[in-house]
């Protein structure tokens, strides 16, 4: 049997794995990729939780689909930020983007 | 106005010319010589008048002139202060009044009044000469008037307001007042050409030596105020406490009036420049002429021997006619050695006045022995006829320069000394009156018997010391008597006699008569006054004339001393040593020619280097007291105390102040204070730079550094909430 | 160890080594395509947690959408094929440091937590869950709001998305 230990190790290390990526990574796509990486722990937490709480309340995966969708969606907008950020100023290295200052 | 009122006043007239020259009539020179000269005669008359009457009182010593007030107050007594004229004051008073008259009359001649201004003529220095161009043309060197002839008149009107205050005066005190009025006048007149060097250092020297007596003086006068509570001399000699004063032991093994007289005697040996302070005297002739006939010769240093006369009593309190005390052996001695001493010395003087500066010096030995054995009468009669020839003599000096200075101005030949007497020569026959009032002085002070006062004098102080038995004293004071009378022939020889010596010689010219009438007056003194103090038992002529002046002045003291007896053996010896002095001195020099040197040079050789150089006393005090007193001015006082350890101190103050401040200022004020101001403004400054890169814009920083917080925080939490 | 484990373990070592070498590639295409490697463990894994819709759905929307989507930004958003230098930034450290913190946070959090070494429990039978999933997704008791909340949701990104690198003519 597979405790579920195991599973939220798993995830936390997922996590954590994510969270690097985001906040050490030069290209600002990589860092988006980080981000879903942590999305992805995420749900398999909730997934977990699901299946080793009460298999019958169904909640617990509603909430994995709507994670789902607003990756995606985040995803979406977020690309198209990085697209234009790249269009304006040439660049997809996070550290040259720095106008989020006074 | 009583007689007492009278003395009070004869002190006034000179102080107050002194005051009205300084204050308003300096500019004028006639006007303030004839204040200064009415002022003298006005002293003088009162003097006469109180002399006058003097004679007239009989026991004059019992009821004298007295009159005192009280002065300071001490304690629940009065210090008074007063004037008394008895016999021997009255005697002192005459001469002085006649003396200083004579003098102040002489210096208007003296100062070339009436003579034009010199050509470039300064302040401060003797005058040179003015050029006057006659009514054919021709230019000529004239004498020309001092530029300071105001001033000198002043000076001596303070001069003589100090010696009628000595004379008056009732108590040690003004009397030290009036003495020490005249070191001062004597520091200025003699000081009085300032611009010369040399009559700047004789000043200085006369002042210091006679102060050195002086301080002596004072100690004496402390000693006797401690000892009765009084300066008064009625006091003090009254019996009772010159008993007192005899018996009670002092210092020494000497009684307490023995000590107090040797201490004032100190001060006279100052004043009257005995040996060894002497040095000063000769110095002095750096001052005009009438200056060292009033100073140096009839006044001031006759004062010294007057306090001496004074103090008699006090100073043979304990003397009972047999030995002599310590005291008076010490006086003795020294008025003996010093009349040989200095007659030694002005054998081989060249400078006319220096010869008369030694012999000054001698004759006033003379009368120091004479009163330190017990001669009081022969003492204070030597006193008066000295003052009478020794001015005549030192203004028939000036006289004789005034003459050659007229020659060497005519000459125009300045390399000559006209006081030089080797440069003199023949001057009987251009300066008479000149001529025949010096020898007159100078038979005077040899000695020539019957004619001379000077003999009377002698004489009666060799035949006391022999009489009494002090035949040491006797046989000094008889060498010293030839040596006397051998250089004052010198002098005269080499002055007036034979040819002269120089072109200035051969134009000399006979002075004016406000300085020969004084000549002649007190001419008339040196002969006659001797007169008055024949003794009774004089052969033949004794008797014929009552010995006023032993009866007069003798009555002064509680007893009148007897006249010693007459003896052969000192008349005979006073009159082959006067005699014989004269003959030789003649013999010797009457016929020295042209730039010949002195005769005796040869002879005595090296000795007479000795006697020239003064016996290097001079140099000896240089060397003993000069150099180490200067050397403790200059450099332990001034260098090393003043500079080094006060200004040192200053300094050292100065430096660790300023030091302070710098410490103060760089390690507190500016890093401390100004730099805690700055620290605000900098750390504030400094804080946001560092924080404000927080703010990169960059989003990783912003993530990184919010998970940091929120780990700490989180932690912290979790410690404090979970854990604890 | 049984049969389940095995799996497991497997799964784990395939996502935990894709993501590391998503997070630590140079290369971006490769990253993207490490990215579809996890991807495909995390839907592996769903089937091990009898969420097989979720495993579905997973493939189609994650790797099929969103996977592709990033491999489209890498390309538009290279320059001449770069890929050189360095591909971690300055601070990498202090995010591994981060990272390491926060794994050993979560799981000192969890090892606190009772439930932890729970083990699974059996599917009731008779539940559908597929069928429960549908039914709560759209009744009105239980999750439609938020099902159709979350469309609005993508709607408002797509038009986001378009506005926002929309070119202007």
């Amino acid at each position: 049997m597979v405790p579920l230990s195991w599973y939220l190790t798993l995830s936390a290390a997922l996590f954590s794995i994510g969270l690097f990526g985001v906040l050490a990574r030069r290209n600002a796509v990589a860092i988006l990729l980080g981000i879903e990486l942590m999305l992805n722990a995420v749900n398999i937490n909730l997934v977990a939780f699901w299946r080793y709480g009460d298999p019958a309340m169904i909640t617990g995966q509603v909430f994995a689909i709507i994670v789902f969708a607003v990756a995606a969606a985040e995803v979406a907008v977020g690309l198209a930020l990085i697209i234009s950020v790249y269009r304006n100023r040439n660049t997809v290295i996070a550290n040259d983007i720095d106008m989020l200052k006074w | 106005m009583t007689i007492e009122m009278l003395i009070w006043l004869i002190p006034l007239p000179p102080l107050l010319a002194f005051f009205l020259i300084i204050l308003f009539t300096n500019k004028n020179k006639a006007l303030s010589h004839w204040v200064a000269v009415g002022a003298a005669a006005l002293s003088w008359l009162g003097s006469m008048i109180v002399f006058m009457r003097a004679l007239k009182v009989e026991h004059l010593s019992q009821h004298p002139f007295h009159s005192s007030i009280n002065w300071l107050p001490t304690a629940d007594t009065w210090f008074k202060i007063g004037i008394l004229i008895d016999p021997v004051g009255a005697a002192t008073l005459f001469f002085v009044a006649w003396t200083i008259f004579m003098i102040f009359v002489y210096s208007v001649g003296y100062q070339n009044f009436g003579q034009p201004e010199g050509d470039h003529d300064i302040k401060g220095l003797p005058p040179h000469g003015a050029t006057v161009i006659d009514p054919n043309g021709h230019k000529h060197k004239v004498p020309s008037v001092e530029p300071m002839y105001s001033r000198f008149f002043a000076f001596l009107g303070l001069f003589a307001c100090g010696m009628y205050t000595l004379v008056v005066s009732d108590n040690l005190l003004t009397m030290f007042i009036g003495w020490e009025i005249m070191g001062l006048c004597s520091y200025l007149l003699i000081g009085f050409w300032y611009g010369k060097e040399s009559a700047r250092n004789a000043a200085i020297k006369a002042f210091m030596t006679t102060r050195i007596g002086d301080v002596f003086m004072l100690l004496g006068i402390a000693f006797l105020y401690t000892a009765t509570g009084t300066l008064s001399f009625r006091t003090i000699f009254s019996e009772e406490v010159l008993k007192a004063l005899a018996t009670t032991p002092a210092f020494f093994g000497l009684s307490t009036a023995g000590a107090i007289g040797l201490l004032l005697f100190i001060g006279t040996v100052g004043k009257s420049a005995q040996w060894p302070l002497h040095v000063w005297l000769p110095d002095a002739m750096e001052g005009p002429t009438p200056v060292s006939a009033m100073i140096h010769a009839a006044t001031m240093v006759s004062a010294g021997v007057y306090a001496v006369i004074r103090m008699f009593p006090l100073i043979t309190a304990d003397f009972s006619g047999h030995g002599l005390t310590p005291t008076m052996s010490i006086i003795a001695f020294i008025g003996a050695f010093t009349a040989l001493f200095a007659a030694t010395i002005a054998v081989a003087q060249n400078d006319i006045k220096r010869v008369l500066a030694y012999s000054t010096i001698s004759q006033l030995g003379y009368m120091i022995a004479a009163l330190g054995i017990g001669a009081y009468v022969a003492g204070a009669f030597h006193l008066v006829t000295h003052a009478f020839f020794k001015a005549l003599l030192f203004l028939g000096s000036g006289s004789v320069i005034h003459g050659m200075e007229h020659g060497v101005l005519h000459t125009g030949d300045h390399n000559i000394d006209p006081q030089d007497m080797f440069n003199m020569g023949g001057l009987r026959r251009k300066m008479p009156i000149t001529f025949w009032t010096f020898l007159i002085g100078g038979f005077a002070l040899s000695g020539f018997p019957i004619l001379t006062a000077g003999f009377w004098s002698k004489d009666e102080i060799l035949a006391d010391a022999f009489g009494h038995g002090h035949l040491v004293v006797f046989i000094v004071l008889a060498l010293a008597a030839l040596l006397t009378a051998f250089y004052t022939m010198r002098q005269i020889s080499l002055t007036f006699l034979g040819e002269p010596r120089s072109k200035a010689a051969e134009h000399a010219q006979e002075t004016p008569w406000t300085m020969t009438v004084p000549l002649i007056i007190l001419a008339v003194f040196a002969i006659s006054y001797g007169w008055v103090g024949i003794p009774e038992h004089f052969p033949i002529i004794g008797g014929l004339i009552p010995n006023w002046f032993h009866e007069f002045v003798g009555s002064t003291l509680a007893e009148i001393p007897e006249g010693v007896g007459f003896n052969i053996v000192p008349l005979i010896t006073s009159l082959c040593v006067a005699l014989g002095g004269l003959f030789l001195g003649w013999l010797v020099y009457h016929n020295v020619k042209t730039g010949a040197i002195d005769p005796f040079k040869k002879p005595l050789g090296p000795i007479h280097t000795l006697l020239k150089k003064k016996y290097y006393f001079d140099e000896i005090y240089d060397f003993l007291f000069v150099k180490p007193a200067y050397w403790i001015a200059e450099t332990l006082v001034s260098k090393w105390m003043d500079n080094g350890v006060i200004d040192g101190i200053l300094h050292g103050i100065a430096w660790a102040g300023s030091h302070l401040g710098t410490l103060l200022r760089n390690y507190i004020d500016a890093p401390v204070v100004n730099g805690f101001g700055d620290l605000v403004g900098e750390g504030t400054k400094k804080i946001g730079a560092s924080i404000r890169p927080i703010q990169s814009g960059r989003i990783q920083n912003y993530m990184l550094t919010s998970l940091v917080v929120l780990i700490v925080v989180g932690g912290l939490l979790y410690y404090l909430l979970v854990l604890a | 160890m049984d049969f389940m484990q095995i799996i497991f373990l497997l799964c784990a070592a395939l996502i935990l080594g894709a993501a590391l070498m998503v997070v630590t590639t140079r290369n971006m295409i490769h990253a993207a395509l490490w990215l579809i490697a996890t991807l495909f463990g995390v839907a592996v894994l769903y089937v091990l947690l009898n969420a097989g819709f979720l495993a579905v759905v997973q493939v189609v929307i994650y790797i099929g959408a969103i996977a592709i989507l990033f491999i489209f930004a890498v390309m538009l958003t290279r320059r001449e094929m770069r890929d050189q230098g360095p591909q971690l930034n300055k601070g990498w450290w202090m995010a591994g440091l981060i990272s390491l913190l926060s794994f050993s946070g979560l799981f000192m959090l969890f090892t606190n937590w009772s439930g932890f070494r729970r083990t699974m429990v059996e599917i009731p039978a008779g539940l559908d869950t597929l069928k429960e999933l549908g039914l709560a997704l759209v009744s009105p008791n239980a999750f439609v709001v938020p099902f159709e909340v979350a469309s609005v949701l993508l709607l408002a990104a797509l038009i986001g998305a378009v506005y926002v690198s929309f070119r202007g003519k």
